[in-house]
């Protein structure tokens, strides 16, 4: 067993009078890949950003190597936890001076400018993320997926022991999906970055995360691994939708088929066949299959 | 890398120091009194007693100091405020300090206190002004301990527009010669024969600029917003109220000294950007001797132009800054 990087018990936080985690406990370990999901509003964010110390928990506590975060100076925890949100801003500066930014933390009192050290991280960085080439552009001028790849770019240069993503691909076409996920997925292998990630898709969070958290009305619902999680069954419990589980063919890690309100009304002949809902389609597959 | 950055900056800040040591002799050697370059150093070995000297060191380099200070001190807010709020169209008035500090005139003139506390009334009443406004923003703006600054702008431009329609108001009731008192404040003057304000003035602005820079790295930071502000350790809360007392407290002492200059917080730190880029280390520094340049080339002309009288300078910053500036926006094409 790995040593735990990250601790969180018993956390009830939200904002105000309404609370939207309730009695939340998990452990991450090191070097894991951790996938959290779940439908719009079970609080994957909140959970997100109360693990980067924004949100103070109103009940439990939160544990980095052991400390509390309420007890880790804001500079300290900076240069631990690194964070990615879901949309980086167009903002007026080049791409070197916006991931520059990500030294920040390790700039000590009264230091004005950036020493050699930090300028190999961040030549490092950027030659990892591919932006070399645009160093100098503009963030405003640069595509969504190069400016999504910048602000990886600048969370690796916090150096940090944990990567949190909030939805990093939600916005991206596949190309760039698969590239910062396969990224991520390399700082994870290589590295062993433990990173824990907010996604909506499932598939890709089946295809890329080690564990994956299911939350649901703000809980955990389920835990595991992806093949553990992805269930049918689960799945409909906590969406409320159907929905086939196959294997991917290439990973074999499950792929999930969403089943349209047509596809279930559907004439004989297409591939759905009509009044049988995912249950049932998964119920009659695994019996042909144990007849095989 | 960073060799070369900073190449570059102190080219920037050689140029600006250069122009500003030109202008401000150009400044001191023009006037409705005929002074020729060669005749300063004949001026400056005769020493003091002549009538010359005496225009040169007590009517004219006052005015390119005060020029300098309250210049730099507008244009150094200006960039402080367009960086906190992130918005470019901010700048030191559109908080309804200058708003607050004209009312505070405005009593003073329609009162009469000047006559019992003597002229120290103007700057005095002014700068109570502008501080009662910047503490009821402020402690408006600050709820639970957070500063809420989308919110604290609506409020600036909301008091802006109180405290001008009550100057109005004041106006419309006041007696003649008490209107143009008040309409010549407004429209803003570096003449100013108190030397200790001068000095103030001066020391100020420089101390501003002082402390401005403990901040410019978290302001930085602030370009990505509050939240990813926090995520790099930078103490945000903390930045954004320094910060806005620092800029408060510039444009205030600018304000009560010098009367309202407009355009020079607005159009300086634009300008000046599109040179530097947003990176603030090396923008507020540039600013402020970007903004002295430009307040004391302006006042230059303003007492110049139709000598022996005076144009508000005020007016020449207005008309020259926004024509520079369209011209400038057309050529570059710089999002802002």
């Amino acid at each position: 067993m790995k040593e735990t990087l990250l601790a969180v018990e018993n956390l009830s936080c939200g904002y105000g009078k309404e609370i939207v985690l309730h009695d939340v406990s998990c452990r991450v370990s090191q070097g894991e890949l951790i996938g959290i999901i779940g439908p719009n509003g079970c609080g994957k964010t909140t959970f997100l950003r109360s693990i980067a110390g924004i949100l103070k928990p109103q009940n439990g506590d939160i544990f980095l190597g052991g400390k509390s975060l309420s007890r880790i100076h804001r500079k300290d925890l900076a240069q631990k936890i690194a964070v990615v949100s879901q949309f980086a801003e167009p903002i007026l500066m080049t791409v070197s001076e916006y991931i520059l930014l990500g030294r920040l933390p390790y700039y000590r009192k009264y230091q004005l400018f950036e020493t050699k050290q930090d300028e190999a991280i961040v030549q490092r960085y950027m030659e990892l993320t591919d932006l070399m080439g645009l160093k100098e552009m503009f963030m405003n001028r640069i595509s969504g997926g190069e400016r999504q790849l910048a602000s990886i770019a600048r969370a690796l240069a916090q150096e940090p022991a944990l990567l949190l993503l909030d939805e990093p691909t939600s916005h991206l076409d596949i190309t760039h999906q698969v590239k910062i996920l396969g990224l991520i997925k390399q700082l994870n292998t290589e590295l062993s970055l433990t990173v824990i990630m907010v996604l909506h898709d499932l598939n890709l969070a089946s295809e890329y995360a080690s564990r994956l958290f299911l939350l649901e009305k703000g809980t955990i619902y389920k835990t595991g691994t992806p093949e553990e999680v992805l269930t049918y069954r689960t799945i409909e419990e906590v969406y409320k939708t159907t929905v086939i589980v196959e294997k991917s063919p290439l990973s074999g890690k499950p792929y999930i088929f969403l089943v349209t309100e047509e596809a279930k009304k559907s004439p004989m002949g297409s591939p759905m066949r009509p009044e049988k809902t995912g249950a049932s389609l998964h119920h009659e597959r695994e019996m042909r299959r144990d007849h095989d | 890398m960073i060799n070369r950055k900073i190449g570059r900056w102190l080219i920037i800040l050689f140029s600006i120091i250069v122009l500003l040591v030109c202008i401000s002799f150009v400044s001191l050697w023009v006037g409705s009194v005929g002074i020729h370059l060669h005749e300063i150093f004949d001026i400056l070995s005769k020493g003091e007693g002549t009538a010359e000297y005496s225009i040169l060191f007590q009517i004219r380099l006052p005015r390119i100091i005060l020029g300098f200070a309250v210049g730099g001190a507008l244009s150094l807010a200006g960039a402080i405020l367009q960086g906190m709020f992130r918005n470019p169209l901010v700048e030191p008035y559109t908080l309804g300090i200058s708003g607050g500090a004209s009312l505070g005139v405005c009593l003073n003139i329609i009162f009469k206190w000047h006559a019992v506390i003597g002229v120290i009334a103007f700057p005095l009443s002014g700068f109570v002004g502008s501080a009662s406004v910047i503490l009821f923003v402020y402690t408006l703006s600050l709820k639970k301990g957070i500063l809420k600054t989308q919110g604290m702008l609506l409020m600036g431009v909301m008091i802006s527009f109180i405290s001008s329609s009550l100057v109005m108001l004041l106006m419309a009731i006041s007696r003649s010669e008490d209107l143009h008192g008040i309409i010549l404040w407004i429209m803003g003057s570096l003449e100013e024969p108190n030397m200790l304000l001068i000095k103030i003035a001066f020391w100020g602005s420089l101390l501003g600029l002082l402390l401005s820079y403990f901040y410019c790295l978290d302001l930085n930071a602030l370009a990505l917003g509050d939240e990813e502000a926090i995520h790099l350790g930078v103490n945000v809360e903390k930045t954004k109220r320094m910060l806005f007392l620092i800029a408060s407290i510039l444009t205030g002492f600018s304000v009560s000294v010098a009367g309202i200059i407009g355009f020079v917080g607005l159009i300086v730190p634009h300008f000046i950007r599109m040179f530097t880029g947003a990176d603030h280390r090396i923008l507020f520094i540039s600013s402020f001797l970007a903004g002295a340049c430009f307040l004391i080339f302006c006042d230059t002309l303003a007492r110049t132009v139709i000598a022996p009288m005076e144009l508000p300078v005020g007016v020449i910053t207005g008309i020259i800054g926004g024509v520079v500036f369209i011209y400038a926006l057309s050529k570059k094409q710089v999002m802002l």
